[in-house]
């Protein structure tokens, strides 16, 4: 293994960095997520405003991987919307399933590219993907509660 | 004379993917495999190979011969009393949930206590946990102090006449911790409860006599002990092993089946439904051969060396936070502010293999305050090279991390 290609700048800055880790003021939902394997324990936090992502934000515990992971994702999914944060979850799944995609694509995960050779480390794939399997369940839930919201009115 | 044992397991002499050797420090999850296991399993194989306890013909009876004379080596292995006493499983795991299934489940009742220690794996955690859910008993713990040991005078106070069943570690999986079996079964036994325990971590590193010992289960696991996987031993005392029903039913394990009943075979063979892993038997067989050629006496000081050594060397590193205090082949860490998958992936790097995680122990990692540790454990065939490297990796993980 290089241990260049799993530690890059971006991720070693990202996994250092503390600033998207931190609770929010007036959260629309707050998703857990964990790797039962390793320990990694985090909790994503969601602000929405309509269908879009207006802030979000983690907190917990996890290795360097995983919350450069979060972090970067925190980034790339702020004032996105849903239905955007989903495609670019599902690209990002993709990736690290090592399917091929095209230029488009990778450019639209910027940050969160640099984690590509993390597919290449099977130990390490799932604190890579952990935050962003967290982030379609808190999409999915706001969707639902969506619904019901309609529904009532 | 170290370098003597390593070259006899042929995948230590391998070259990891980034052409760095392999510092194997891994031996609390599995042991490598020598030559002469391989060349056994092989040689069953090619030579040997049919189902035991059924065929009227040389070749079944020859796979029968393997596999029972394996019976009478492990049963030699431990001092049972009588190679009845052997029942094989698949690994540890099987051997547990069997005592708690097939003993446990039928014997505990309602308001009575089940013991099990903090440091337990959780192969002898949740099917105790289950037990008591399904009976109405208690599940109670013997806790570890500061120095993650257990004072005698926690055994004194959790064992009373309430606790029917005691299961403990022999030694702990993520401390090496060695627990005091002969205290907990003498106190144990004063009160009429049974004592299991969970020698995978014992019985590959040092002398275990189960007579000696007087406990009533002990369960371990050929692939922790240089055999391969899939072969597991429970022993158990001959008057509890008969009063126990099988877990399992089927093939291989009765004297007359009717419409409507049967008479099954006496233990080990009421345990065994089935085709057995003669070739995993034929393996540990050859395993066992192999330690007590080497012999318990050079296997413990050689391991003790390293173990010492293993300690010094973390001991050295400011950053490094052990933890326990007595250790046995195993020893326990954390480096300050780096998650251990850091640590392993990093260390990983320079070939150096060890374990990160919470090791099958949640409860353990809650009572010790820590999410997850790193885990260095040996084998007599490892050297002060490996642990020197060990050491140079260690060094290097925060600097990676840019900390």
């Amino acid at each position: 293994m290089n241990l260049n290609e799993l530690y890059s700048d971006i991720i070693r800055e990202h996994s250092i960095s503390a600033h998207n880790k931190h609770h929010l003021g007036t959260p629309s939902i707050v998703v857990p997520g964990n790797n039962p394997t390793c320990g990694d324990e985090i909790e994503l936090e969601l602000e929405r405003d309509n269908s879009i992502i207006k802030d979000a934000s983690f907190t917990g515990i996890g290795c360097a991987v995983s919350r450069a992971s979060v972090s970067i994702m925190i980034d790339l999914v702020r004032g996105k919307t849903l239905e955007e944060a989903r495609e670019l979850a599902l690209i990002f799944l993709a990736m690290l399933r090592r399917e091929e995609l095209d230029e488009e694509s990778m450019e639209r995960l910027e940050e969160a590219a640099a984690l590509q050779n993390v597919a290449n480390m099977p130990a390490r794939v799932k604190c890579a993907t952990m935050p962003w399997h967290t982030l379609l369940k808190a999409i999915e839930q706001l969707e639902a509660a969506n619904f019901h919201y309609y529904r009532r009115n | 004379m170290q370098k003597k044992y390593k070259s006899d397991f042929p995948l230590l002499a391998n070259r990891m993917d980034n052409d760095k050797p392999l510092a194997y420090l891994d031996n609390a999850a599995t042991t490598q495999k020598p030559a002469v296991v391989i060349e056994a399993v092989k040689r069953h194989m090619e030579y040997n190979n049919a189902n035991p306890h059924r065929g009227a013909y040389t070749l079944s009876a020859d796979a029968t011969g393997i596999y029972e004379d394996t019976r009478i080596k492990a049963a030699r292995f431990i001092h049972a009393a009588s190679e009845n006493e052997i029942v094989f499983t698949k690994n540890t795991t099987e051997a547990l949930n069997m005592v708690a299934l097939c003993y446990g489940m039928e014997k505990v009742k309602q308001g009575d206590e089940i013991l099990i220690s903090i440091a337990e794996h959780h192969s002898n955690l949740l099917p105790w946990q289950r037990v008591a859910v399904k009976t109405g008993a208690s599940l109670r713990y013997l806790y570890t102090n500061s120095d993650s040991e257990i004072p005698a005078e926690e055994i004194r106070t959790k064992i009373n006449k309430h606790t029917k069943v005691v299961a403990i570690t022999h030694t702990s999986n993520v401390l090496g911790y060695r627990i005091p079996v002969g205290q907990i079964v003498q106190a144990a036994h004063a009160v009429g409860a049974v004592v299991v325990v969970d020698g995978a971590q014992g019985v590959p590193h040092m002398p275990v006599d189960v007579q000696a010992l007087d406990v009533d289960f002990m369960a371990f696991a050929g692939h922790k002990m240089y055999g391969p996987e899939g072969i597991g031993i429970l022993y158990g005392k001959a008057a509890l092993l008969d009063e126990m029903e099988p877990l399992l039913l089927g093939g291989g394990i009765v004297e007359q089946v009717t419409e409507s009943s049967a008479c099954l075979l006496p233990a080990p063979h009421k345990f065994e439904a089935g085709t057995p892993n003669v070739a995993a038997a034929a393996g540990l067989n050859a395993a066992m051969e192999y330690m007590q050629q080497i012999g318990f006496d050079k296997i413990r000081e050689t391991e003790d060396q390293l173990t010492d050594y293993l300690l010094d060397q973390l001991r050295r590193l400011d950053e490094v936070e052990i933890y326990g205090s007595r250790h046995y082949g195993i020893a326990p860490f954390n480096v300050r502010d780096v998650h251990p998958h850091d640590v392993a992936s990093i260390l990983d790097g320079g070939g150096v293999a060890i374990r990160a995680g919470h090791h099958c122990a949640q409860p353990l990692m809650k009572h010790l305050g820590i999410n997850a540790c790193c885990r260095a454990s040996i084998a007599f065939y490892n050297t002060k090279e490996d642990i020197d490297r060990l050491y140079d990796s260690l060094k290097d993980v925060r600097r990676w991390l840019g900390l």
